[in-house]
């Protein structure tokens, strides 16, 4: 068993590995290299896979799950609110149409009038899974065409629900004997609350989202920093899995779509601290179980149905997305979206989406229809999401570059969330000193600190604090490392630093970088490193202190203020020069003797260097011997 | 009785012979109030209130300087377009300086017949102090011809010493109203108003007659 198991996961993570980097490089995206990679290693290709495909497929749509969870975690509740009339207008219109119109046909073509329905309301959906994910990799997802988008796909996951009460009351046009329900979808059939009279399930539902935003709201925070202030990042990567998980269930147990549960609680914890390290958190087991959906996708799509009835199969996905297509433009042009975005999400969403594999099985298993008109259909909803990324492709290549308008651009500022210019890893004395500074004269922080209760205390300040581990790529990407300008680092120690150095370098090239070094070796590192912007922690302090002492010794307030300034860009210069001296010295010599050496080299200098005392400016003496020259040549 | 304020600004007494031995007699003076400025700010940063709140406890501004470059040292310079507000010192609003005075003194490298037209610096030093005239005149005050204490460099101790002493009398006379500044007016100088010669060398007495 599991070694069965290990084989399996061997074949699919290899078809990724091989499919997905090629299928990357010529610029088909990932989505469509899973989909090959599906087809190639299932039934109708090497026949690598057993017959858990169909429960792969089921265990894969966790990733969906996980996907809204994620997008939830971006969208803030005000953004959301804000996004309530696309939602409702353009998502609920373009169900609603669609599925007439869909309905229409299908009646037309012969159904009877309650199987055309269920039929319209199927295909009616997109596909979030493929479509969230093809949008992302080209960056569209907070354009205008890709925030519509985002709207409807939410409107259809809302959509699903009724969709599954409304099925059972459809059936009763299918001839044939009710069959054993072929192990479908026990999804939404059988959960705790179905055995309970109406008003009591829809104040199951009401409870669960109530819980979901409560919980959300006051006790996640409290148990994430307890989990945090443990310091181990596996627990809190199982704390986040859990909570997305239990949702997930408890969701199911009312009868809601587990996507929609996670989806909410995503919002409720957007503004949270630790949005940054849960998204980096759950985004790997995403992305590895969205790729599993689109493989089992790929592996699902039935060749031999297809080559049966090619002509009947290809005229089904012509025609609905052809169909899906013109409503979706026609839509969008109603809802005044500029041309190339309009375009945009009509190329985005005319595929079938995901919950059709679940709604005809659900359709069977009700005797809505029986096999001979799912079957086909199931075969077109595959190939229709096969297409998705091809019409992107053929959308970004061909069309865009025809339509003027450029709204992405122009829509930027306004998406998501706003970006700070200034990221603060390290939230300390000497980070919190910086941060006050620049927040007091109107410029945003980002600030990341991975010490749990500073993270929370801070929180209640109003600051935008997250927590997490700066040195990591995905979080700095979260932060928006990508939009920011300057990257200060003060953080706790020279190893962590230099780390985030070498990350900010290679990912983040445009950011300028400011760095706290902690002592001479310290800044010789960070000066090595490329950084240009080096300050020793204590250089100033001690300097201050210096002025101060040379004051009370009775020094003019002013001279003690030049003579500390000068010997800063002494020292300054000092460190520069002495970084370029340095050479191999430091593989030979251990830190504290290369200490040492520093300390020895720059009293040495000090000793037979430069006179400190300058303003000469201010000296009479030059002065006066220049005049007694020319009185007693005058006089 | 006039209540004496003297905003002075060296940035480098400890280099200065002449004004460390003024600056002693001031200090030691009742009824001045000694503000320095270069001890005060030495990152140049004024305290606008407090200064403001000086000059509104006193009836006679002195500035006393080293002549830099014909002109201020820079704080001082910096105090000036700081404190004197718009809508405080001048303006519709700016009332606060109205009905006091102000004097200059400074001391200049340069001997007095240096600083004449034709010489050496080919203007009078009340010519190069004219945009600190002005901005008495601006500010509601009334100008005292300024106090001078040339060849600064070249004064030997007992100089610098008979300076102090001109410095000593004029300070204690405009303290206790013994002089009449209205007559003064009329003077290029204090010095020649006074008939002060806290110069060195024999020209000294042809300039000022």
């Amino acid at each position: 068993m599991s070694g069965d198991f290990l084989f399996q996961a061997f074949v699919y993570l290899t078809a990724a590995v091989i499919a997905v980097p090629i299928a990357a490089r010529l610029g088909l995206g990932s989505v469509l290299g899973y989909l090959i990679a599906g087809v190639v290693i299932g039934p109708f290709g090497l026949g690598l896979l057993g017959e858990g495909g169909e429960d792969i497929m089921h265990f894969a749509e966790f990733g969906v799950v996980m996907m809204l969870f994620l997008v939830g975690l971006e969208l803030e509740p005000a953004l959301l609110w804000r996004l309530r009339g696309p939602i409702l207008g353009l998502g609920g219109l373009q169900v609603v149409v669609t599925t007439a119109v869909a309905a229409t046909v299908a009646y037309l073509l012969g159904l009877p009038w309650q199987q055309a329905l269920a039929v319209g309301m199927i295909l009616a959906l997109s596909s979030t899974a493929i479509v969230l994910q093809s949008l992302a990799e080209r960056g569209q997802l907070k354009s205008a065409g890709g925030q519509a988008s985002f709207a409807v796909l939410l409107f259809q996951d809302i959509a699903v629900i009724p969709m599954l009460a409304i099925f059972p009351l459809l059936a009763g046009t299918v001839a044939t004997a009710p069959g054993d329900a072929h192990g479908a979808d026990a999804h939404a059939a059988t959960t705790l609350v179905s055995g309970l009279p109406p008003w009591a399930q829809t104040l199951a539902v009401l409870a669960a989202v109530a819980a979901i935003i409560l919980g959300g709201r006051f006790l996640l925070r409290p148990v994430f920093r307890a989990i945090a202030a443990t310091r181990l990042r596996e627990l809190f990567v199982a704390t986040a899995l859990l909570l997305v998980i239990g949702i997930a269930l408890l969701m199911n147990q009312v009868g809601l779509s587990a996507a929609l549960g996670t989806f909410l609680a995503g919002v409720v914890l957007a503004n949270s601290e630790y949005r940054h390290e849960l998204e980096s958190d759950i985004e790997p087991f995403k992305g590895l179980l969205l790729g599993l959906f689109f493989l089992a996708v790929g592996a699902s799509i039935n060749f031999a149905l297809i080559l049966a009835q090619p002509l009947l199969i290809l005229g089904l996905v012509i025609g609905v997305v052809v169909l899906k297509f013109t409503i979706l433009l026609a839509l969008a042009k109603v809802f005044r979206l500029g041309t190339d975005q309009a375009l945009l999400l009509a190329f985005a969403l005319p595929q079938v989406g995901e919950f059709a594999f679940v709604l005809f099985a659900f359709g069977v298993q009700e005797q809505v229809f029986d096999g001979s008109v799912a079957d086909p259909l199931v075969a077109v909803v595959a190939i229709s999401m096969a297409l998705t990324p091809l019409l992107m492709i053929f959308f970004e290549r061909v069309i865009r570059p025809r339509v003027g308008t450029k709204e992405t651009a122009a829509q930027e500022p306004d998406a998501i969330d706003e970006r700070n210019p200034v990221i603060i890893a390290g939230f300390g004395g000497f980070g919190s000193t910086v941060g006050r500074l620049l927040r007091a004269n109107g410029v945003g922080v980002t600030v990341l600190d991975n010490d749990a209760d500073r993270v929370d205390a801070l929180r209640r300040f109003g600051l935008q604090v997250y927590y997490g581990d700066a040195s990591r790529y995905d979080l700095l990407i979260a932060a928006g490392a990508q939009e920011a300008k300057l990257l200060v680092l003060a953080l706790d120690t020279p190893e962590r630093t230099l780390d985030l150095v070498h990350t900010a370098h290679k990912h983040f090239p445009h950011l300028q970088i400011l760095a706290r070094a902690f002592d001479w070796q310290d800044a010789h590192d960070l000066l090595d490193a490329g950084v240009p912007y080096v300050y020793r922690e204590t250089l100033d302090t001690s300097l201050r202190l210096g002025t101060d002492a040379l004051r009370l010794l009775g020094f003019r307030a002013y001279q003690a203020q030049r003579a500390a300034q000068t010997f800063l860009r002494y020292d300054e210069e000092s460190v520069r020069t002495l970084t370029g001296q340095r050479g191999d010295r430091t593989v030979y010599l251990l830190a504290a003797r290369q200490r040492i050496a520093d300390l020895e080299h720059i009293l040495q200098a000090d000793l037979t260097g430069i006179d400190l005392a300058r303003d000469d400016g201010w000296d009479a003496e030059p002065l006066r011997a220049d005049f007694a020259r020319v009185v007693e040549k005058t006089d | 009785m006039t209540r004496i304020l003297i905003l002075f600004a060296h940035p480098a007494l400890e280099k200065s012979r002449v004004h460390r031995r003024l600056v002693r007699v001031a200090q030691e003076m009742p009824g001045v109030t000694f503000n320095d400025l270069y001890e005060a700010y030495p990152t140049f940063d004024i305290d606008v209130r407090r200064e403001q709140a000086l000059l509104a406890e006193h009836d006679l501004i002195v500035l006393q300087h080293p002549l830099y470059w014909y002109s201020t040292p820079a704080l001082l310079k910096q105090w000036q377009d700081l404190v004197l507000e718009h809508g405080w010192a001048y303006g519709s609003q700016g009332h606060a300086l109205r009905g006091k005075r102000l004097l200059i003194i400074l001391s200049a490298g340069g001997r007095a017949e240096a600083y004449q037209p034709g010489a050496f610096n080919r203007f009078t030093i009340r010519e190069f102090l004219a945009p600190i005239e002005q901005t008495a005149y601006l500010c509601g005050m009334a100008y005292l011809p300024p106090l001078i204490f040339h060849g600064a460099h070249r004064m030997t101790l007992d100089d610098i010493g008979q300076a102090a002493g001109h410095y000593r009398h004029v300070l204690e006379a405009l303290r206790d109203d013994a002089l009449d500044p209205a007559a003064l007016g009329a003077w290029q100088t204090l010095n020649d108003a006074l008939n002060i010669m806290p110069m060195i060398g024999k020209s000294t007495q042809a300039v000022t007659q």
